[in-house]
């Protein structure tokens, strides 16, 4: 093998503004033994990248995680147990090539829908989880995202313990055409029921979250934090500069953009994540009382 | 003929020849009664041919006409002493949406809608009908007014969507737009949606979350526009034809889909030939959902609601998948 084999290749060159396709989820998954960031261009091994939640050990910059390394990153180890695994998508309008692209990402995610949920510990305190995997169909929402977040919300109110969600998504599928957009109206109505009932919902948004996702739960929590350097949009940044015609700022649309103008509640970096979420869910526990 | 479209050219040139048949006939000393009357069957069976068999693509056209009538014009039919209310109390009054208070056959109501305007002026002070998030929270402080009042809603969508701009980005169009979705889910009162024209995207469904949703017949309601799923699906937006009918953005579509409730039909050739017979079809279907929503308590109105949503989509539950761990 030669030296430079070792060495992941092909990294994408930093671009002047995000965009989402698919042949990301490959280059971002560290496969070799050494790995370069795409910010610094610093190189380090992969190992130790992922033994750091997969934030470069450099610049901070935070690698996109798929849901599995999600799991095994936030959650107390051993603690997950999945609900509603086995469910998968149709194609309610018989669009060409649908169930092929779904299975295509199938094989490629090993996931069976751009959303897995689960129940599980954090630091000893238990929730209902969430998490969105943007390797799948972009991590798009379809009949399938919707329902399965929706039961997952009923779930955490059944049980009255806490959801959180960690999302990644390329918006509404468009497959669904409809569907995914009332899968927008779906999962509000639920986070409304659990909210009045006094459920916590906290919302963690990951690179990307952009349309349908970010203007439904995504912008719902009672708590709205970030991941460093995340796209969250509404339009694509595109089709703004197309409609307005005028330069955008460098960090338009990133979650730093989104904490100073008000949007967000923190940026909270993923190595310090489950010492912060814990540390909410503990003051969110029932029967606080002033110590005399 | 104002608003003449590509697919009702053939009763537009039949109804030219006849008219000039009866002018000759009025000039020349001939008889051509019984071939006007022909011709007259002819259009009268062309008319039904084409206007009941209106394909995807075409009824996207008639949504986007200039001169199909807005919110604004429906409201000044259907509704006494509407009093517009403007303003988010907290940036800006947004004109791209419109609502206030009004009497709906005596019962006093809350109006809310999205509102383009009619010529490039009203267009450019209401920005295409496409609102910033100052429109949508106009929207749910009025909402609330009605919710404390105990005044149903009625809430008119037609947007090509939410404004994909600088400004809106910063002030938060995504959280707006979920905020709707979120709060609607909660009110207290009956609320009634109907599409009239344009349904696009989140900035529609924002206005959308009601207890019954109706859509004129000629209106579309899609995730996306046809061009931008052409643009994307197909990297071709002159395809958007196809997109019209692949998407299911129609109402008879979305109501075989279970996204709406019932259609309100359009007079032949649309809702702009008669505003005002448009607006009797609308007021009966008003009429029937308000009876059937009033008897609902403030709790089976919310659990309505819920139902209605919860039970959208389609899904397969797989016997043999393991999952990820």
């Amino acid at each position: 093998m030669a030296l430079k084999d070792l060495f992941t290749k092909n990294q994408p060159k930093k671009k002047k503004y995000a965009t989402i396709h698919t042949e990301n989820a490959k280059t971002d998954v560290p496969e070799g033994i050494m790995t370069k960031c795409p910010s610094c261009k610093k190189i380090m091994y992969t190992k130790e990248l992922v033994k750091n939640a997969k934030v470069c050990l450099h610049c901070g910059f935070h690698f996109q995680m798929n849901a599995s390394e999600r799991i095994d990153s936030f959650l107390d180890e051993g603690s997950f147990g999945e609900i509603n695994e086995a469910m998968t998508s149709r194609n309610p309008l018989n669009f060409p090539d649908y169930l092929e692209k779904l299975e295509k990402d199938r094989q490629k995610s090993m996931l069976n829908e751009a959303v897995v949920t689960g129940m599980g510990t954090v630091n000893g305190h238990k929730v209902v989880l969430a998490i969105m995997d943007a390797s799948f169909r972009m991590g798009s929402m379809g009949s399938v995202v919707g329902e399965k977040i929706t039961r997952a919300i009923e779930q955490a109110d059944e049980l009255s313990i806490p959801f959180i969600i960690f999302t990644a998504s390329g918006g509404a599928r468009m497959q669904e055409g409809a569907l995914s957009l009332m899968q927008m109206a779906k999962t509000s109505v639920a986070l409304k029921r659990f909210s009045n009932n006094g459920g916590l919902f906290i919302s963690i948004m990951t690179h990307p979250t952009t349309g349908g996702v970010s203007a439904s739960f995504a912008s719902l929590g009672d708590f709205n934090f970030a991941e460093p350097g995340a796209l969250i949009a509404f339009a694509g940044r595109r089709v703004i500069e197309q409609s307005i015609r005028e330069e955008l700022p460098e960090d338009f649309q990133t979650a730093e953009f989104l904490l100073k103008h008000g949007q967000l509640d923190a940026i909270i970096s993923r190595t310090e994540l489950v010492e912060k979420i814990a540390n909410l869910l503990e003051i969110h526990q029932p029967g606080g009382e002033l110590e005399w | 003929m104002v608003g003449e479209l590509e697919f009702e050219r053939p009763i537009v040139e039949l109804r030219r020849k006849i008219a000039e048949i009866k002018e000759f006939t009025e000039t020349a000393d001939v008889d051509l009664s019984s071939e006007i009357k022909k011709l007259e069957a002819r259009l009268e069976k062309l008319e039904q041919d084409i206007y009941e068999n209106i394909k995807p693509w075409d009824r996207v056209q008639i949504a986007r006409l200039p001169n199909r009538p807005t919110t604004l014009d429906y409201i000044s039919y259907l509704f006494d002493g509407f009093f517009e209310c403007h303003g988010d109390r907290t940036f800006a009054d947004d004109e791209a949406i419109v609502g206030g208070v009004a009497k709906f056959n005596g019962l006093p109501v809350t109006v809310i809608g999205h509102q383009r305007g009619k010529d490039t002026k009203e267009n450019i002070r209401r920005n295409f009908g496409m609102p910033h998030p100052e429109g949508y929270r106009k929207a749910l402080r009025l909402m609330k007014q009605a919710d404390k009042f105990n005044r149903p809603i009625i809430c008119f969508i037609d947007t090509k969507g939410a404004y994909p701009g600088k400004a809106a980005e910063e002030r938060g169009q995504s959280e707006a737009i979920a905020r709707n979705l979120f709060e609607m889910a909660g009110l207290r009162v009956p609320v009634i949606c109907i599409v009239i024209g344009e349904g696009g995207s989140g900035g529609a469904l924002a206005l959308g979350v009601g207890n019954h949703i109706f859509m004129l017949e000629n209106s579309t309601y899609s995730v996306i526009s046809p061009e931008g799923a052409a643009a994307i699906l197909w990297k071709d937006a002159s395809l958007a034809k196809n997109a019209a009918e692949t998407m299911k953005i129609t109402a008879p579509d979305l109501k075989e889909l279970g996204v709406i409730d019932d259609i309100i039909p359009e007079i032949k050739g649309g809702a702009h030939r008669d505003i005002k017979r448009q607006a009797e079809e609308i007021e009966k279907v008003l009429k029937e959902s308000l009876q059937q929503l009033l008897n609902l308590t403030e709790d089976e109105l919310i659990a309505d609601r819920y139902n209605r949503f919860r039970d959208i989509g389609e899904y397969t539950i797989l016997k043999d998948y393991i999952g990820v761990n």
